[in-house]
């Protein structure tokens, strides 16, 4: 089982709010998925109301809210942000998303890792959105990030693990959870993320837009599912040629 | 200090409009078959060659902007604070020498239409005025952005060109997204819809969006209004200022309108007229050469249009709109700007949208999110 901070974790899928088209089709795909953790943009939720549409759909025991901070700039921006939501959405959970560039919406490594530091005295249990950046994802370790989420490609972009040669060093040497976020496109890329040892992946754009996002809620859960059931059983070696007839080395026999 | 101006006098009208009208079918597939696709695409994209090839485009189009922006649709509405102007356009109703009723809101009067306007479910609103610096001036614009702050949630303006500082002060006051067209980018014509007042300088208007992005504003609109001039060679200007404001202030988000010159009491006759088929063929063309852009159609356009362009790549939308100052609550029989052709109510239009399978989205930016405004 999957533990991030106190909190244990029995479905590694977690999932957003964005993009569909009604707070109750999100409500059915993310029922269907069987996520435990959901992200929800600051952005979008009206925090002076206790019936905000989109809070409203998620009000089940097995859902834990994670606000974010899509839309700041910077670490000071983030930091208030953080307050807000906590504040008004009763938790210290935060995916800290800074991504000054609102094209690619790419992450700030340098605000980033000021303002874990700063949330992290503060109490809060951060979890830092981030380009797959082995060394960064050390920095944050050392600042006390409750996990790291590295993207594998550009968010929204549906692209698949472009990053993986990078993704699987930081799965490698990470001591907290490694959540992998951004551009799983399909099942199958949820499945080669939990193969590699990703402890979770965020999936949002992929089920949203999908011409059936409860059906393909389901197909996540299965192969976030299966990938997991594979990295521990161990894959066996892959090999890429064939045993030559002459070996080089029979003259040692 | 240089700025989009050194890129605009390095490239002429004549030859821009003559290398888009000689873009064959080749390049229009070129275009279409392109991974990320550059301002030569655009310009094929936008020439009659691809005419033929608008259903592939409008394809394409649907998917780029499920994938980037789901299906939501930004819903806000425009709030006329003033018809109060001393230029003299050719096409607008507040023009200077149009002889009408002139009116500037008062505080009071800002919160009677308001309170119409979040009866309507709107928490982005847009704000409207002619250009009259003895009534309508930063002041003004910072007395209205605290007083109608704590009631949206996102607050974008349309109104004279400002300078730097301006819009540096208006951003700490909670403005967060300025819209300025530049009508046309035909300099000679240009001059000539704009004979008098502080719009006639072509320079000074050309350089607000550089302005804007050096003052940190986070988004900025653009467009030019069709109707004036080539909407092909002015749609390519535009999309040559996004490519060049994006790249210097990275920073800021972008977003397109397309207005089509609409009739209003004693104004001009469009010299050049965009069919529907054409401005299906410019929003799909805008969506495939950049990925990321807000694309807005407010209600100048039809019911019928408005009902089935929300699938083809536009991600914004304006309802129940009234374009003159008072005309939700104070003052509803006052002249307008110009006449609306979609008048559905905002209800009405968020059923529509329900119906095509998006969502209206009436919040999508909380001022939490703003440091500087704590």
């Amino acid at each position: 089982m999957l533990k991030i901070a106190d909190k244990i974790f029995n479905s590694r899928l977690f999932t957003g709010t964005g993009k569909f088209n009604s707070a109750i089709q999100m409500e059915e795909a993310l029922l269907a998925s069987g996520s435990e953790l959901v992200t929800v943009a600051l952005k979008r939720v009206d925090m002076h109301t206790d019936e905000d549409d989109i809070l409203l759909h998620l009000k089940y025991p097995h859902i834990n809210l994670l606000p974010n901070t899509s839309g700041v700039r910077n670490a000071n921006e983030a930091i208030f942000a953080a307050q807000i939501a906590r504040e008004a959405l009763e938790t210290n959970w935060i995916k800290l998303e800074i991504h000054p560039d609102p094209k690619y919406l790419m992450p700030d490594p340098i605000e980033t890792l000021k303002a874990t530091e700063e949330l992290v005295k503060l109490g809060f249990i951060v979890l830092p959105y981030i380009h797959a950046d082995p060394v960064l994802c050390k920095r944050l370790e050392d600042v006390g990030t409750a996990a790291v989420m590295p993207l594998g490609s550009p968010i929204g972009s549906n692209k698949g693990l472009k990053t993986i040669d990078f993704l699987e060093i930081i799965i490698n040497q990470s001591n907290v959870p490694v959540i992998i976020d951004a551009g799983i496109g399909a099942p199958s890329d949820a499945a080669k993320a939990m193969e590699i040892g990703a402890d979770a992946v965020l999936v949002n754009t992929a089920i949203a837009v999908s011409g059936n996002p409860i059906q393909m809620a389901k197909a996540f859960k299965i192969a976030v599912e299966a990938g997991r059931m594979a990295y521990k059983a161990k894959l066996g070696a892959i090999g890429s040629h064939a045993i030559a007839s002459s070996p080089l080395t029979s003259f040692l026999d | 200090m240089s700025g989009f101006n050194d890129i605009f006098e390095q490239c002429s009208w004549d030859e821009t409009s003559r290398s888009i009208y000689s873009k064959t079918a080749a390049d229009v597939e070129r275009a279409l078959s392109a991974r990320r696709r550059t301002l030569e695409d655009f310009k094929a994209l936008i020439s009659p060659a691809a005419a033929p090839y608008l259903e592939q485009m409008a394809q394409i189009s649907q998917q780029l902007t499920l994938k980037r922006f789901g299906r939501v649709v930004q819903m806000y509405v425009p709030l006329y604070l003033s018809n109060e102007c001393n230029n003299i356009c050719t096409y607008c109703g507040f023009s200077y020498d149009n002889k009408v009723k002139r009116k500037t809101l008062s505080p009071m009067e800002i919160m009677q239409e308001v309170a119409v306007i979040k009866e309507m479910g709107f928490d982005h609103v847009l704000l409207v005025t002619g250009e009259a610096n003895q009534s309508v001036h930063t002041d003004y614009f910072k007395k209205v952005l605290e007083l109608i702050g704590p009631h949206f949630s996102h607050i974008s303006m349309e109104v004279q060109p400002l300078d730097l500082t301006d819009y540096e002060e208006l951003r700490s006051y909670g403005l967060n997204t300025v819209l300025v067209y530049q009508e046309t980018y035909h300099e000679e014509d240009y001059k000539k819809h704009h004979p008098k007042g502080k719009k006639s300088n072509f320079q000074y208007r050309l350089e607000t969006p550089d302005r804007l992005g050096q003052a940190g504003i986070h988004k900025i609109g653009l467009g030019v209004l069709i109707g004036l001039e080539d909407w092909r060679t002015d749609s390519f200007y535009t999309a040559m200022h996004l490519d060049y404001l994006e790249k210097t202030y990275w920073q800021s988000k972008y977003s397109i309108s397309f207005p089509r010159l609409r009739p209003f009491s004693g104004g001009l006759e469009p010299k050049v007229v965009m069919n529907d088929r054409e401005l299906v063929q410019l929003i799909c063309a805008y969506r495939l050469f950049n990925e990321e852009v807000e694309l807005s159609i407010s209600t100048r356009e039809s019911n019928l249009f408005r009902d089935n362009i929300i699938k083809l790549g536009i991600t914004a939308m304006s309802a129940g709109s009234k374009t003159n100052p008072g005309g939700y609550a104070v003052e509803p029989q006052s002249l307008e700007q110009f006449e609306i052709s979609d008048e559905r109510s905002a209800l009405e239009i968020a059923e529509m949208i329900s119906k095509q399978g998006y969502e209206a989205v009436w919040k999508d930016w909380d001022n939490a999110l703003r440091e500087e405004l704590k």
